[in-house]
């Protein structure tokens, strides 16, 4: 019997510091049994549990794409004790990893439509493993546009800053990158709100269906403007975070009635969520 | 199947000399109350009890286990990498186990082995476990298992079923588990009809003496954001202190947490019991807490076992009605009638 609980062994590979704050870095991990790396098979929106012995583990989204090989990627906010010890580590240093965990974008329904993604300040990690797989010429033919609204605080806020500069240049992405203030004379892009971008930058909600992630502030501003456009609730895709421990559905704290955002979610359809308690 | 009566001298003798084959677990009078512990040479079972004050769901599913353990050492190649930590699966037996504890197990295991996840340690534990029932002669005035699905003599989740005829005990097999439980049991004879008798009217009388129904045909078709939303759980969480009393004694609650632990150079990934009823249990590092309130909480218990099992199983609620928190709740916080309040809400 496979235990479900058991974390695959990695090495730290690389460490890149995302942000001018440095609370949110960019950890490489490489798996040690190359037959681990073969049972981690996992699509666009789905997470994992990053653990580190003696400390815990955390629930973190994917943010590698898997046409990436040979590696995954995890973008970490340095917020509480095991994510602040992970800050601590360097590369080459053992952790653990659980996975993949959870359902992932509902990538059939979205094949031959318009695909608009929404993303705001760190939650961007699995959007970014969505962009890089839609991007790949084997799955690009099976989107039609795909349009970008992508938001942080500030210019230096931005997460893999180097992508969305060549994400800019290319002409099968649409790339609306904004922040919601800065003086810096240079900045060559939108300044405002993600909830206003999207209002002035999607026209069309024809055959499109919207993926939005970000802070719950921003999930509440840009639901009425998607609405307006003229998206359904069951076009309106949103990926929801919760305590967790097992990842599994198992451990009981993640619930919103009787669904569990670890084993159910964490993507669900905005049609889904209003027929469930809005406890999240 | 095998069906045995002994006198209260070979019962002891017999439960005794099981010991050789299982681990066995009995009632032990602990002050003014019971609980199940394992038999040792000189252990003395007491069988006449109502329901132990701890139901046994610790003996398949432990307060606190050991999950993995590591070394720390930095120079160690195998530093951090958690191994699974050595268990025994030896054969066991609860003996004394009420069919409303047994009826929980059932309750509980597709939480923890279902289609898409396995839980080894669960899973291990209870198919090792033989679970040698007692019928209840003498029902608790907070009962209410027979509206639940259960009964004082209900033997569907029971290996063996006992009844004990104050001089004698009635053994009767019921599985495949049972029945090797029996033949392992030395002395003992087949019982005469009107032994038989006799026993079918003690399971008679002892139905009759549950007064506690709790209506909860209704929850399945009540709409969920409805009961979500109902005006009564103010009320109902009032008194509540959050104490997490009723979650620990529950047969059916099964929540945990995982925590590391270090000592010196080793580390030990260990699971807890852990409960709703607690705002650590859901409290986010971002500070956010979808159930910041005591009322969301206590919402959140009656939800789950009145609600959200009822509509992802479809097999009932999450509750055998044995009263252990209606009986020890410290405020009188009583499942019963909130089981009621929901049954018979219905939405303006």
């Amino acid at each position: 019997m496979k235990n479900p609980y058991l974390p695959y062994p990695v090495r730290i590979d690389e460490v890149v510091t995302e942000t001018e704050d440095k609370n949110l870095k960019t950890f490489k991990l490489v798996f040690m049994d190359p037959e681990a790396e073969k049972d981690f098979s996992y699509i666009p929106g789905q997470f994992a549990e990053l653990s580190v012995a003696g400390k815990g583990e955390i629930s973190i989204g994917i943010a590698s794409s898997p046409t990436e090989k040979g590696f995954l990627k995890f973008t970490v906010n340095k917020v509480g004790l095991v994510t602040t010890h992970l800050h601590n580590m360097v590369e080459g240093e053992i952790m653990g990893i659980r996975g993949p965990l959870g359902n992932t974008y509902p990538w059939e329904d979205m094949e031959g439509k318009n695909v608009v993604i929404i993303g705001g300040g760190f939650a961007f990690t699995t959007l970014r493993s969505s962009i890089i797989y839609m991007l790949h010429p084997d799955n690009r033919p099976k989107f039609k546009d795909i349009i970008v609204v992508y938001g942080a605080r500030s210019p230096g806020m931005l997460l893999y800053k180097e992508e969305l500069a060549e994400w800019e240049q290319r002409d099968d992405l649409q790339m609306h990158i904004t922040v919601d203030a800065t003086d810096d004379p240079d900045w060559k892009y939108n300044v405002g709100f993600v909830p206003a971008i999207t209002e002035q930058k999607i026209t069309n909600a024809e055959n499109a269906i919207a993926i939005v992630c970000g802070p719950p502030v921003m999930i509440r501003f840009t639901q009425p403007v998607l609405e307006k456009l003229g998206f359904p609730p069951e076009r309106i895709i949103l990926s929801l975070e919760m305590r967790m421990k097992c990842g599994i559905g198992i451990c009981g704290r993640c619930n919103i009635g009787d669904k569990y955002v670890c084993k159910d979610g964490p993507v669900f359809s905005l049609a889904q969520l209003k027929n469930l308690p809005p406890e999240y | 199947m095998t069906t045995k009566v002994f006198t209260r001298q070979e019962w002891d003798r017999a439960l005794k000399a099981v010991r050789e084959s299982y681990k066995i677990f009995v009632p032990v009078k602990e002050g003014d109350f019971h609980n199940f512990r394992t038999m040792e040479e000189d252990t003395v079972p007491d069988f006449d009890f109502q329901n132990s004050r701890l139901s046994p769901k610790s003996i398949v599913y432990p307060q606190s286990e050991r999950m993995f353990e590591c070394l720390s050492d930095r120079e160690d190649p195998e530093a951090g990498i958690l191994k699974e930590a050595e268990k025994e699966y030896t054969p066991q037996a609860i003996v004394g186990i009420r069919p409303c504890d047994a009826h929980a197990f059932h309750i509980i295991k597709p939480n923890f082995d279902n289609p898409e996840y396995r839980d080894p340690w669960w899973i291990r534990r209870f198919e090792s476990t033989v679970l040698v029932g007692l019928g209840c002669n003498e029902p608790c005035s907070t009962c209410f298992c027979t509206s639940v699905g259960g009964g004082p003599f209900h033997e569907e989740y029971l290996d063996v079923i006992l009844y004990d005829m104050g001089d004698k005990f009635l053994a009767k097999g019921l599985t495949q588990k049972g029945e090797e439980f029996i033949n392992k049991m030395t002395g003992g004879n087949p019982p005469e009809d009107a032994v038989l008798k006799e026993a079918e009217d003690l399971a008679a009388s002892a139905a009759g003496k549950i007064t506690s129904l709790v209506p909860t045909e209704r929850l399945r078709e009540k709409a969920v954001n409805d009961l979500f939303d109902a005006p009564f759980w103010e009320d109902v969480a009032f008194a509540c202190i959050n104490c997490g009393t009723c979650t620990y004694l529950c047969p059916t609650c099964w929540c945990f947490d995982i925590q590391d632990e270090t000592w010196e150079n080793h580390v030990d990934r260990i699971r807890n019991w852990d409960s709703c009823m607690f705002p650590l249990f859901t409290l986010e590092a971002s500070g956010h807490n979808p159930r910041e309130n005591k009322s969301q909480r206590v919402r959140q218990r009656f939800m789950h076992k009145l609600k959200y099992y009822v509509d992802k199983y479809e097999k009932g609620v999450q509750c055998t009605g044995c009263g252990r928190c209606v009986c020890y709740c410290p405020v009188n916080i009583d499942i019963r009638q909130v089981a009621r309040l929901m049954d018979e809400y219905n939405a303006q």
